[in-house]
């Protein structure tokens, strides 16, 4: 591994402080002279028609400044989600908002006004909906996603056939893909393992609510938000404002959590500037609570489907069959069933294939991507599968993943035909057997003490972790100082500034002197995607390193230029230009800077390279001529998909007559490539975990199936596991392979760590059971102490959003 | 939908003795609201579900906060917290099983906050009362939790009447099984009920948990000496180990010989029924005995008969055995 200054160390992140100490101010701590609160009046139906508004009486009310509705607002072609609702779609969907002088007169305006709904039915299950004659929870069509058009698809009875025997009906799929003779894969299978499986949806429960204020200035509206991307979401924000995206300051330093949920803009970032508008530019806060952040942050989809693989004698996977319907909630929703197929395809690498999937609407609260969207859910559906196999053949667990498990020689692609720019799952798996001493583990299995029993499982997940084509710009100012203006985002992850290290390891910088540049678009950042997808570290650290190279190779031409030779004859060191022969040839760094303001052109950013984003375009321009300016698209080379893999390795004690587990032990272990901050690793291996045990084991969205009402939208009631919940020995791993189309051979992690803990955990779980399998999650303590009591478990099979 | 988190106004009372307190409340009655920790009292304010004219913050009280020892056991003020109870040291020593059930409530947090006259006064946690939907116990004239397609996992397996509601307590089983008694003041003086009589079901009344009138005050409890030192057992399960109310509960008390022969037993189950559930027929089964497996097995299974689950709920049936069953063998174990 290449010798490197900070890339792989540890460090304090600049917000470190800040968050620790209570200094950092999230869009809710902001304050503005005039401001005014605002309250939205949510939908007490799942499924309605608002047929007419009265805001008369609300208009009397003393200090009530502005009210905006559906036909105030941006309209967009469903199924985009709207801003307010004039078909509410579900129970919360909003349907106007208030701006007063505080937030008791909105709330009381908001009673007083009068909405005349007509009542629609509802549906809260996607086969309910898909069955002949089923109810659409939009009036437009039942099916849709992202490049999915809005359609109406009902199946046949047929396809409802052996529903009642727990089957899964497999009617019209809306796409699919598949490669090799599946036929023939199934035939020289050894065992062939078929299921029909349901994961339920999830709320994201970010620990910071959706919170915005927005005031307008000088044509421009400011906007205080919540989000865990910065540049990204620019465009997106001017959308729902209607305006155009150099007419938005985005001011975001930090943000509460969003795993997904604000990674790319939503629409109720626009409801205070809408307001505000309204309010001839008046400062509006729109707090949100925690229910309306619960229903309105948007949350994970459920799958219900069916799986079949066929395994040889070996365990390599001969054939892989499988098929999805996605609950999309009322609107667009996210790719996750797309996803089902790639992450089946990149962990098992199945020498044929065939994925189906659909994506259901129902009338419950929007979905949008979460921490391994269609990933997660795929590894705690297809992982028990997997252990049912090898217990079929009796094989090894570790084995029969590590002979699937892809290597630098792995595939991807629908033709299975595109290539990995690394991957070393096989090399994680045996890591990981290696540091939970697998060997040993798995004797303890079944093992008896009292009324408690040991079980130990294993799984695997993937996400894509890395993108490429972005923007960076760096700074070398008089003071001497590198300014990295990052343009990510800060998730809470701290990679943001990890990332910017790599900068600073290109120029050899001493971290003391590097000023990160964030937290508002009008700091003039450079154009780069969201924080979202695993992508970051990779993405971000190449477009930092591009800026930097330019830098750097300005530096070499400046004291070339100054001091003679070319710059083939210079390098960097201790911040100064220094010649390769003659040391007494040497420029500082803050001179360089200086002379770049002399010489203009593109040494400061006068001139620009043509292919850069107009965002980071215009953010050049306005920093130009303040010091040496390094700005560069990433243009370097990727050979395929960058795949971000994890492997989990639980075991637990469960307890036969409660039906509690405990986790005594869990590893996690990272192909992250280069480990570039191994403290935010860990605080990512150990949050990833924790959020995928409450995923396999106690969150979901519940309805009411008659009420169409959600069951658990408060905190408590959702319940993500606790402090109390954490395994009592808790490690990670990481393979530390570079990936090999990275500068400095970083790839991405965040969500598989997830997958492959709620997958591992629900294993462990089975594994106590003596192999018992629920194909369901998430594995709550009811299902766990019927399956000890040999009772029939509450729920009907395959029905979605229930207890 | 409700609007959520914008606390409607109300007159706001602080009083500071006892007498102050249930003056104001026989003043405004039905109208007052009583709150004190507020761990229950704000959700519903901040809901908007509950709006009272008149709020009685009793937490400046001081006779009615801490624990003390009495000829007949201890007596702790209705305003000391969960915390204060599950470190204090004559509570520990001959009445853990307070301490023990107080340590499972909820978090730190929520028990640095929470009283223990709150905790046990507390309303129901079935989830479509508290979305605010006009069940009878809100008044209205329907139950949406015992429905074909209710959702009603948390709800009781005894004792429908029109609400299938649990007690959520922690601390309410091991009232019944320490026999505490429950020191009520009201204009008409103080009354003192067993904690047996202290809870009531939909039966009695279905818009309270409790016997405790709104124009009285619960202002402490007193912990009967007779089982100071006796066998304790607790334990609740929840989904998660923190911030959750428990499936089931049980808290038992079992004195023995020195020969271990069960000489009494008081046994309460929360989370299956409205009130906490004693069950006589496990003591019943005991007395006299030494608990084995096989006897603490039978006593467990002997509790659940006439359990009557709903949609989600029959799990409910073999914990309630289950967690029986190991009060008994594991209190004298």
């Amino acid at each position: 591994m290449a010798d490197y200054k900070l890339v792989g160390k540890n460090f304090t992140p600049p917000d470190m402080v800040a968050k620790v100490t209570g200094a950092a101010k999230y869009a809710e701590d902001f304050r503005a002279e005039g401001m005014l609160h605002a309250k939205l009046m949510l939908s007490p139906l799942p499924h309605a028609r608002v047929r007419s508004i009265d805001t008369s009486a609300a208009m009397k009310i003393k200090g009530v400044v502005a009210i905006i509705t559906p036909d105030d607002v941006p309209q967009f072609p469903p199924p985009v989600d709207p801003i307010l609702y004039k078909e509410p779609v579900f129970a919360g969907a909003p349907i106007l908002a208030v701006a007063a002088e505080s937030e008791e007169i909105a709330a009381a305006a908001i009673e007083a006004i009068k909405v005349d709904f007509e009542q629609l039915k509802h549906v809260v299950d996607p086969l309910d909906s898909l069955y002949p004659g089923g109810i659409n929870a939009f009036s437009g069509g039942n099916v849709a996603n992202v490049q999915l058009p809005l359609q109406t698809v009902k199946w046949t009875a047929k396809d409802f056939q052996s529903f009642d025997q727990g089957k899964m009906p497999m009617g019209k799929a809306a796409e699919e893909w598949a490669y090799g003779d599946l036929d023939a894969g199934f035939k020289k299978a050894k065992v062939v393992i078929e299921r029909s499986f349901l994961t339920a949806g999830t709320s994201h429960h970010s620990m910071e609510p959706r919170s915005n204020m927005s005031y307008w200035q000088n044509g421009k509206c400011y906007v205080h938000g919540s989000m865990q991307s910065q540049s990204f979401v620019v465009p997106n924000i001017a959308r729902y404002l209607g305006i155009k995206p150099q007419e938005v300051v985005f001011i975001a330093e930090y943000c509460g959590g969003g795993f997904g949920s604000k990674g790319t803009g939503y629409p109720l970032i626009a409801v205070s500037g809408l307001l505000s508008k309204k309010a001839n530019g008046r400062p509006v806060m729109l707090r949100i609570s925690r229910e309306e952040e619960s229903l309105l942050g948007s949350g994970r989809a459920g799958f219900q489907g069916m799986a079949k693989i066929g395994f040889a004698e070996n365990g390599r996977i001969t054939a892989f069959d499988v098929f999805v319907v996605q609950d999309n909630g009322p609107n667009m929703g996210f790719w996750d069933f797309r996803n089902c197929g790639h992450s089946i395809q990149i962990c098992f690498q199945p020498e044929a294939m065939r994925w189906r999937g659909t994506a259901v609407l129902t009338n419950t609260s929007p979905r949008g991507p979460q921490r391994g969207p269609g990933e997660n859910q795929t590894a705690m559906a297809i992982e028990p599968m997997i252990d049912e196999g090898a217990r079929e053949l009796g094989l090894d667990r570790l084995a029969i993943r590590r002979i699937n498990a892809p290597d630098n020689d792995g595939f991807d692609g629908h033709n299975a035909k595109g290539k990995l720019t690394s991957a070393f799952l096989k090399d994680a798996l045996v890591k990981g057997g290696d540091v939970f001493k697998w060997e040993e583990k798995k004797k303890l299995s079944g093992k008896r003490n009292g009324n408690k029993v040991i079980g130990v499982g294993i799984a695997s997940a993937f996400h894509a972790g890395g993108s490429n084509g972005f923007d960076g710009i760096v700074r070398i100012l008089p003071d001497g100082k590198l300014y990295v203006h990052s343009g990510v985002g800060n998730l809470g992850t701290f990679s943001c500034a990890a990332t910017s290290r790599v900068a600073a390891e290109v120029l050899g910088y001493n971290w003391d002197n590097v000023v990160i540049v964030r937290g508002r678009t009008d700091k003039h950042l450079p154009w780069m995607i969201g924080q979202f997808g695993s992508n970051t570290a990779y993405t971000a650290s190449r477009s930092n390193y591009v800026a930097a190279m330019d830098a750097k190779d300005k530096l070499l031409e400046i004291a070339s230029q100054q001091l003679g030779g070319a710059s083939g004859d210079y390098d960097l060191k201790n911040e100064r230009v220094v010649h390769k022969t003659d040391a007494s040839k040497s420029i500082g760094f803050a001179d360089a800077a200086k002379r770049a303001m002399e010489l203009g052109g593109k040494f400061a950013g006068k001139e620009l390279p043509a292919d850069i984003n107009p965002l980071t375009k215009a953010s050049v321009e306005a920093l130009a001529g303040t010091g040496l300016i390094g700005v560069a698209k990433d243009k370097l080379p990727k050979r395929g998909m960058v795949p971000a893999l994890c492997a989990g390795f639980c075991m637990v004690e469960l307890d036969t007559e409660t039906g509690e587990f405990e986790i005594k032990e869990y590893l996690g272990v990272a192909d992250c490539g280069t480990v570039l901050h191994p403290a935010g690793l860990q605080s990512q291996m150990h949050g990833g975990a924790m959020m995928g045990f409450g995923l396999a084991t106690t969150e979901r969205i519940v309805y009411d199936h008659q009420l169409g009402l959600p069951a658990n939208v408060q905190f408590d009631q959702s319940k993500p596991p606790t402090y109390l919940d954490m395994p009592k020995s808790f490690h990670w791993a990481a393979v530390e392979q570079p990936d090999r189309d990275n500068p400095v051979g970083v790839k991405g992690i965040g969500e598989p760590i997830q997958g492959a803990a709620a997958g591992a955990l629900i294993n462990a779980i089975s594994d106590a059971l003596g192999g018992h399998y629920f194909h369901r999650t998430p594995v709550v303590r009811d299902m766990i102490i019927n399956a000890l009591a040999k009772r029939p478990q509450s729920y009907r099979a395959l029905q979605a959003n229930t207890m | 939908m409700m609007i959520k988190d914008v606390i409607p106004g109300f007159e706001l009372f602080r009083p500071t003795t006892v007498a102050a307190a249930v003056a104001l409340l026989d003043q405004h009655k039905k109208v007052a609201w009583k709150i004190a920790g507020g761990n229950d009292s704000l959700s519903w304010f901040k809901d908007r579900i509950k709006r009272p004219k008149v709020v009685v913050d009793i937490s400046a009280i001081a006779e009615m906060k801490g624990i003390k020892e009495t000829a007949d056991g201890i007596e702790i003020g209705a305003l000391t917290t969960l915390t204060d109870i599950e470190n204090n040291a004559v509570v520990k020593k001959s009445y853990r099983l307070l301490a023990d059930a107080a340590g499972n409530v909820a978090s730190p947090q929520i028990r640095n906050t929470g009283t223990i006259g709150g905790n046990v006064s507390q309303d129901a946690r079935c989830w479509y009362y508290r979305s605010g939907l006009p069940c009878y116990r809100a008044g209205g004239n329907t139950c949406f939790a015992d429905t074909p397609e209710a959702q009603n996992r948390e709800h009781a397996i005894f004792d429908a009447n029109r609400c299938v509601a649990v007690s959520p307590s922690d601390m309410a089983p091991a009232m019944i099984a320490l026999d505490a008694k429950m020191v009520i003041r009201g204009a008409k003086g103080e009354r003192v009920v067993p904690a047996e009589e202290f809870f009531i079901g939909p039966r009695i009344d279905i818009t309270r948990m409790t016997q405790m009138q709104p124009e009285e005050l619960l202002v402490a409890i007193r912990i009967p000496k007779e089982w100071a030192g006796a066998r304790f057992y607790f334990e609740k399960v929840a989904d998660r180990n923190a911030w959750d109310f428990p499936l089931v509960n049980v808290a038992a008390a079992v004195k023995t010989d020195a020969g271990g022969v069960v000489q009494a037993s008081r046994v309460a189950v929360g989370g299956v029924s409205c009130t906490p559930r004693r069950v006589g027929v496990a003591e019943e089964t005991i007395k006299g005995k030494k608990v084995d497996q096989e006897l603490a097995q039978l006593a467990g299974q002997s509790v659940t008969r006439g359990a009557r689950p709903l949609n989600y709920n029959h799990y409910k049936v073999p914990l309630m055995a289950n967690l029986v069953m190991r009060s008994l063998r594991d209190a004298v174990a």
